[in-house]
């Protein structure tokens, strides 16, 4: 009887809140949404107001103070509104194609991107199983641990060099040089979360005989998703990160080897918005990792 | 006549690095189908060990835990636990908690829909079908309890193994779970053996009380018969002169024989 009280106020809610999404997500402030909920239209545009308004402000003081300090002649950087005036066509449109090698931004980030998915993917199905094996096996610890503790600490360039002469070829190692960034701390994190699994959880699936494969996926993978998203997070900034580095250094299509071209043909203004492409989508993957991270681990956190 | 669950010579001892701690020493128990039995003691006397050790999470050192004439030496669903924590997974639903379990132990036996109808049949029978779309964050302790027995009783277990399944609630939710633990006995006849600290929980519930003494090496010191007819009544108990005088047994032993000395 209850129950069919309560829907229609549970809808008309929900569609109620559904406006209001879209003016969240530009901001992209979510920590500022509940509050926004409770209020009415005036305090969401008061809480939106609130949070672009003091990066905007420390934004263009910036931009200011560098116009002021490198504005004269002679300069070793160039100003924000030279940068404006030369690196246009890159800032305005992402996604032009003027030949094989005068491509948008955009398309060169997504190159980078697709490195990157690879590499990460394949160092977060790794780093789990792995992570799960040194969580779960004492003897698997006792030998894994000191080689993965040493092994970490290497630069991801350093692997570059190794990883060349292996694959014979820039795509396959800049993947690899992701793929071992990445891995460490989705490993180091899965086997932190395995060992963390209450003996009560444990326990359960004894009583009930679930085999390996059902325990790794119905009470290892969900109980340690926090910790594993902890490490998937830190895993991409790392992966983004090597990526440029790594680009630099192998060439063809990508953000990092277009920064190392801009450089040896002096295009400094394309430096500086290529970095800010970078800083912004290293944001986005973050933000968006969190995100999935927040949306699975839903009732795990609160027991 | 042997008994439906045997205790046979049990030995318990554990050790860590170097230095052996006897815990349980020559644990000699018989249990009938259907009986309720409580096994009580003062903390730290190993009982929740024995309880373990029944369920096969703990191997036994010496002697062997005998299901129906057959060794048992590994948990498995036919002696279900109700832990003491409730141990419900926080990421289902009160439903997928018992489907879980269901799942598991009758996978090829019952179809999807006698399987979904026999969850909601267990759910039901603890009176938790209306929060079976819950997670457990979102219920009351004593209702996570009330699922921890539903997925439990789902198993189809011969023997129900609660380890103080009602000692971290208050006093009257913990009389209400006592009551349908109770009704549930009546009803489906289970084989029950209970862990409590609490000496009138152990003589409201059980037809027999299991007495133990202090460890270290501790065994069982009395077993004492509560010869009251179901179905009980715990407030026309209260002045039942068979029901106080067994409530007196049972102090005597825990306060006067087997007084609990603090270790330092």
């Amino acid at each position: 009887m209850a129950a069919p009280a309560f829907k229609p106020q549970i809808v008309t809610t929900e569609t109620k809140s559904l406006p209001a999404k879209p003016a969240g997500d530009v901001v992209a402030l979510p920590a500022r949404k509940p509050q926004s909920r409770l209020k009415g239209a005036g305090g969401q545009m008061k809480s939106v107001l609130a949070a672009v308004v003091p990066p905007l402000v420390v934004l263009a003081a910036i931009l200011l103070v560098w116009q002021i300090a490198f504005g004269r002649p002679g300069a070793t950087l160039p100003p924000p509104t030279t940068i404006w005036s030369e690196a246009k066509d890159l800032i305005v449109d992402p996604f032009f194609v003027n030949g094989s090698q005068d491509i948008g931004l955009g398309w060169r980030v997504l190159t980078s991107l697709e490195r990157v998915l690879y590499g990460f993917g394949l160092a977060a199905i790794a780093g789990v199983l792995l992570g799960a094996l040194v969580g779960q096996s004492v003897w698997a610890m006792r030998g894994l641990d000191p080689i993965f503790q040493v092994l970490r600490t290497v630069p991801p360039l350093a692997w570059l060099p190794i990883s060349l002469a292996a694959f014979r070829d820039a795509n396959p190692s800049a993947i690899f040089v992701i793929f071992i960034t990445a891995i460490w701390p989705v490993i180091i994190n899965t086997a932190v979360g395995i060992r963390n699994i209450p003996q009560d959880y444990r326990n359960v699936a004894q009583v009930l005989r679930l085999n390996t494969i059902e325990f790794f996926f119905k009470i290892m993978v969900p109980s340690a998703a926090p910790y594993i998203f902890t490490g998937l997070r830190i895993g991409i900034g790392l992966s983004w990160l090597a990526i440029v580095a790594a680009e630099m250094l192998t060439g063809g299509v990508g953000i990092g080897f277009f920064i190392w071209d801009a450089w040896n043909s002096s295009r400094l203004p394309d430096i500086i918005v290529a970095l800010i492409y970078i800083g912004l989508v290293g944001f986005a993957l973050d933000r968006i990792v969190a995100l999935v991270g927040r949306i699975v681990t839903r009732g795990v956190a609160a027991s | 006549m042997t008994g439906y669950l045997k205790l046979d010579h049990l030995d318990k001892t554990f050790s860590r690095g170097g230095q052996v701690t006897e815990v349980l020493k020559d644990i000699n128990l018989e249990i009938e189908a259907g009986e309720f039995v409580s096994i009580i003691g003062h903390s730290g006397c190993g009982k929740s060990t024995l309880l373990n050790l029944i369920a096969g999470l703990t191997p036994v050192t010496y002697g062997a835990v005998l299901l129906e004439n057959r060794e048992v030496n590994a948990p498995g669903p036919d002696r279900a636990v109700v832990f003491q924590n409730h141990s419900l997974l926080p990421w289902l639903t009160v439903y997928e908690n018992v489907k879980l379990a269901v799942d598991k132990v009758f996978a090829g036996r019952k179809s999807r829909a006698e399987r979904h109808e026999w969850i909601l049949q267990n759910l039901d029978l603890v009176q938790m079908g209306h929060a079976k779309d819950k997670r457990p964050s979102e219920v009351s302790g004593g209702m996570k309890q009330r699922v921890g027995i539903a997925r439990a009783l789902a198993m189809e277990p011969k023997i129900l193994l609660l380890d103080e399944p009602f000692g971290a609630l208050d006093a009257l939710t913990r009389a209400h779970l006592q009551d349908s633990v109770m009704d549930i006995h009546a009803r489906l006849k289970n084989t029950m053996i209970m862990i409590t600290h609490d000496v009138d929980e152990a003589v409201l519930l059980s037809d027999r009380i299991v007495m133990m003494t202090n460890g270290p090496a501790a065994t069982i010191g009395e077993v004492l018969a509560v010869p009251l007819a179901r179905p009980r009544n715990r407030l026309e108990l209260v002045s039942d002169a068979r029901y106080v005088a067994a409530r007196e047994a049972v102090l005597r032993f825990l306060y006067e024989r087997h007084r609990f000395v603090e270790a330092a």
